[in-house]
């Protein structure tokens, strides 16, 4: 605990310096904390006294109180648990792949061979990439007309953004584009923190590369790669832009993209209902705060290791 | 046959040069010490001799074969690193066991080695625990238990005991040459502590800037010097060394060595020894061998004195600043701050030892 | 103990290598190991073939953003444009608003920027340096708020933009956002660093804390602050879902990344315009990445690598 301020305070009694400290750190804090309190906590909070309002799907009738009876309706609806296991689907696509893929290029850049800079800096080149900018990219092309696959010879009718099989494959593999960059720079800072003498005295003690990185690196790098899954994870469920983008309320396919936020975004905007929206998104900030504790706890545990 | 050879081993990384033309055997069985101050090319030496680290020029030979294109895991040596580098994640028993499962050998076999390691080092009560469980010293011993394991050609130990506090250095130093006399496997220790060099070592080789500057036993390291350099770095504390002229005394056939404030005469053996040799001269005297006295043929001035407790140093400057260190024993009479003393040097020929003022090679008989 | 080279008499000459038994000079020889050679070979595949993948998109991207409209639906695809179509940039920037976007994304992510490090450095500073009652909670406070994303809180603060009249207005893009968590955090990190002398040097000097924190705290965690800025900088320009939902009407304020959604139809037409559009959105942060690699991976990893 940092005592004593830097500061000539000429008002003498220790006391009085004291509570000139903490004036001075409520106002440094203030700016902070009001905006928190405004924009986190109390939308936060408000959320639980929307869920006990329901607006009805009549245009112009506002909302009207009916308690909790509102939230096990909207938890158990078909819209709702559907967009919940596309949502899962989605994550299970989005998760593994990025974080292997993010990994094997980590590894493959983890040498000290001429030019690793310029491909460390290809790889992490989409961590800048925006939601938009990737599905303006790759919804081109996935475009029938225009797009790539026509041109390798696969001509899938109806087209991949429209078919009911292939919509949410795409909109994952734009997901996991994006998100490649991201898992890479973790990857990579975690091979970093594996100490190159012990790799080292593994090579002495005659383990082979193979051996070398499924015996020691892969076990040390296991927060590392824990962290990523969380991270990814948060970030597959949070997905939004690509579908909102790509898939139009026109698509056919719409149900069989309609992540959790998409969901709700539509369920605030089109149906109008703040207060079921309001429960989905409470149930989402729980599924994510546990996935955050389940973090804290591994880490935990975990944290005895490299020293 | 165990033995280690270097051969005109040169390593360079870009521009620097590590190790320049090292050209040392290590005998088989023997407890060879690698030592010098940081950066003089010790620890790249060693790592020549594990292959991780590629040689730029010349050959490295263990026994008859040479090693230079062979893997780490294929040269049969064992390395016990500074920080020890325990693999974190395994308990102490898979530690010492790890290096035997890369070579395929039975489950019974390396139980029963893990086991005869462990008790040799004291590590039995210890096998279930993970390295962040244990103190520094005991992460040392199974550092030790995973390189004796393998019963290696080999050990290599790169300043195993720097991470430790005094007390257990002077332990753990005794246990590691008892250990080694045991086994006695070759073993090649990289230190920059001149104590533990000469307490441990067979032969000491000194390197400085890459260059191999004397290898020999302690003994001989200590009484005779090949280099001005070699001279002040061992010894605690290091030698004396000044400059000065030999000119010739009043006798004939004798030498002196003056310089302002000094005119010390030499022996006739050293001076015969020297005859020949230029005026410019460097002269070094071990504290030891220096004694405060009026009849002292260097006028000096005493400018610090040292007490620590078995004996004194008295550390004086003369007239033209160079600075010697007299020890003397404790129950000596101490000197006044400032006092105006002269030093007087022990007659003994083998105190006496010169060095060629631009080169700081020894002059005279060969080391 | 030894080697203290700074002997005030003679200094001890350079000595010179004199090995044990004279050795013959040999003539040197580059010793290689092919082996190393076709592990070498193998990675450089690795990292190729990854290379393309990842860039390949964006190659592509800014291939056909220069085609015209029959050269696009040629096939194959023509892989370099021989006569690139700047017009569609034009266009993209004129009719299709792009102008007008990358302006309200300037002005928007600079507000942000400015204001989460202001906010922050404010917050931090009394953090690290101030003794006060509830420290620990208020900071803890400030930490849950990373807790609740934007998802869960875009619901009322919607109603409370509208009814502050923030709709489809600067302020109700970029206020909510000027205070971040993660800022106080890692800038906290960074003022702890700064040792205690210093602090108690500038108490005897009677700095007060607004020049302690101008002159030494802020300048000293230039490196945090860097870092801070960058990751704002990209998180505020590639936002999706708020500046989405809060803008709209008649002449709405849309940003890069909303009005890219405005750009693209599938029209054939229309797709090279949308293109050029998505590149003139991705560019900067291109150039960012460029220049501030480093402190964008050290915002990124804070919390990753103990």
């Amino acid at each position: 605990m940092r005592d004593g301020a830097p500061g000539a305070d000429h008002r003498g009694t220790l006391r009085g310096r004291r509570r000139h400290e903490w004036a001075v750190a409520y106002m440094l804090l203030v700016p902070a904390l009001l905006l928190f309190a405004v924009f986190s906590f109390y939308p936060f909070f408000r959320n639980f006294k929307l869920m006990l309002y329901e607006t009805p799907p009549v245009p112009g009738v506002p909302a009207h109180y009916v308690g909790l009876h509102q939230i096990i309706p909207t938890i158990t609806s078909t819209q709702f648990t559907q967009s919940l296991v596309t949502t899962l689907v989605f994550v299970v696509l989005v998760v593994p792949i990025s974080l292997l893929a993010g990994l094997a290029l980590a590894v493959a850049a983890h040498r000290k061979l001429k030019g690793m800079a310029v491909y460390r800096m290809i790889f992490s080149s989409t961590v800048v990439s925006s939601v938009a900018v990737a599905s303006v990219v790759f919804g081109t092309l996935l475009n029938p007309v225009v797009g790539l696959l026509p041109w390798l010879g696969i001509n899938p009718s109806p087209p991949a953004l429209e078919s009911s099989t292939w919509a949410l494959p795409s909109v994952a593999v734009i997901t996991i584009w994006q998100f490649l960059g991201l898992s890479f720079i973790i990857m990579t800072a975690g091979l970093q923190s594996v100490p190159d003498e012990l790799l080292e005295a593994a090579r002495i003690d005659g383990a082979g590369s193979w051996t070398r990185f499924w015996r020691m690196t892969v076990p040390l790098l296991s927060p590392t790669i824990f962290f990523g899954v969380v991270v990814s994870t948060i970030y597959a469920f949070q997905a939004f832009g690509a579908v909102d983008i790509l898939i139009g309320p026109t698509n056919t396919v719409r149900l069989h993209t309609n992540v959790l936020i998409y969901n709700i975004v539509n369920t605030l905007q089109i149906s109008n209902n703040a207060g079921a929206a309001a429960i989905m998104a409470t149930v989402l900030f729980l599924i994510l705060l546990g996935l955050t504790i389940l973090q804290m706890r591994f880490l935990e545990r975990r944290v005895s290791y490299a020293r | 046959m165990a033995q280690v050879s270097f051969d005109a081993v040169t390593k360079r990384f870009g521009h620097t040069t590590a190790v320049d033309e090292l050209t040392l055997d290590v005998a088989d069985g023997e407890l060879l010490v690698l030592l010098g101050s940081s950066g003089c090319g010790k620890t790249t030496a060693l790592r020549l001799v594990a292959g991780l680290e590629e040689v730029t020029a010349g050959t490295v030979s263990i026994g008859e074969r040479v090693v230079n294109e062979v893997d780490p895991k294929d040269r049969d040596v064992a390395m016990v690193f500074q920080s020890y580098a325990l693999y974190p994640h395994l308990t102490v028993g898979k530690n010492i066991e790890f290096p035997l499962r890369q070579r395929g050998v039975s489950k019974d076999e390396r139980m029963a080695r893990v086991a005869k390691a462990a008790d040799t080092l004291g590590l039995s009560e210890l096998l279930g625990r993970k390295p962040a469980q244990l103190s520094g010293g005991q992460r040392q011993r199974v550092a030790l238990a995973r390189a004796i394991v393998r019963e290696p050609t080999v050990f290599l130990m790169d300043e195993p005991l720097s991470n430790l506090d005094a007390a257990l250095r002077v332990q753990t130093r005794a246990d590691i040459v008892e250990l080694q006399s045991r086994l006695r496997t070759t073993t090649l220790y990289v230190t920059h502590d001149q104590v533990e060099a000469m307490t441990m070592g067979h032969r000491i080789a000194v390197m400085s800037d890459g260059k191999l500057q004397q290898v020999a036993t302690p003994e001989h390291l200590y009484a005779l010097p090949a280099n001005a350099f070699v001279a002040h770095f061992l010894g605690s504390p290091g030698m004396n060394l000044v400059e000065g002229l030999l000119v010739d005394s009043g006798a004939p056939g004798t030498l002196c060595f003056a310089f302002p404030g000094a005119s010390v005469p030499l022996p006739t053996e050293v001076a015969d020894a020297v005859r020949g040799s230029g005026p410019d001269v460097v002269l070094g005297l071990r504290p030891e061998a220096l004694q405060l006295s009026p009849e002292g043929s260097i006028s000096a001035t005493v400018v610090i004195v040292e007490l620590l407790g078995a004996e004194t140093h008295v550390i004086c400057h003369t007239e033209t600043g160079a600075r010697l260190i007299v020890r003397q024993v404790a129950s000596a009479a101490k000197p006044a701050l400032g006092e105006a003393v002269r030093i007087a040097v022990d007659p003994d020929p083998r105190s006496y030892h010169l060095f060629d003022s631009s080169t700081g090679d020894r002059l005279g008989s060969a080391a | 103990m030894p080697a203290d080279e700074a002997t005030e008499t003679a200094s001890a000459p350079t000595p010179v290598a004199q090995p044990e038994a004279g050795a013959p000079v040999r003539s040197t020889r580059r010793t290689r190991k092919p082996r190393r050679r076709l592990r070498a070979i193998g990675s450089y595949t690795i990292l190729s073939a990854g290379a393309v993948v990842v860039l390949f998109p964006i190659y592509v991207t800014i291939v056909n953003s220069l085609l015209a409209p029959d050269q696009l639906v040629e096939q194959p695809p023509p892989l370099v444009p021989t006569t690139p179509q700047w017009h569609n940039y034009t266009q993209a920037w004129t009719t299709g608003q792009m102008s007008k976007y990358v302006l309200t994304s300037v002005i928007m992510t600079a507000l942000i920027v400015a204001g989460q490090l202001v906010t922050s450095i404010l917050a931090a500073y009394a953090f690290a340096f101030l003794n006060f009652p509830f420290k620990r909670t208020l900071f803890v406070v400030c930490l849950a708020t990373l807790m609740i994303p934007l998802e869960v809180t875009f619901i009322t603060n919607l109603d409370t933009i509208t009814s502050l009249h923030w709709f489809n207005t600067y302020a109700g893009l970029a206020i909510p956002f000027l205070a971040t968590g993660f800022g106080i955090f890692l800038l906290r990190q960074a003022f702890l660093q700064i040792p205690r002398d210093l602090q108690e040097a500038a108490q005897l000097d009677c700095y007060g804390h607004l020049r302690f924190m101008t002159r030494v705290a802020v300048p000293l965690a230039r490196p945090s602050l860097a870092a801070l800025g960058v990751f704002s900088f990209l998180a505020a320009w590639n936002q999706y879902l708020w500046p989405l939902v809060s803008t709209g009407g008649t002449s709405p304020l849309y940003t890069v990344q909303i009005g890219l959604k405005q750009l693209l139809g599938t029209q054939v037409t229309q797709i090279p315009v949308s293109l050029a559009g998505a590149v003139i959105a991705f560019v900067p942060l291109v150039i960012l990445l460029l220049v501030f690699q480093k402190q964008l991976v050290r915002s990124l990893t804070a919390g990753a690598v103990k």
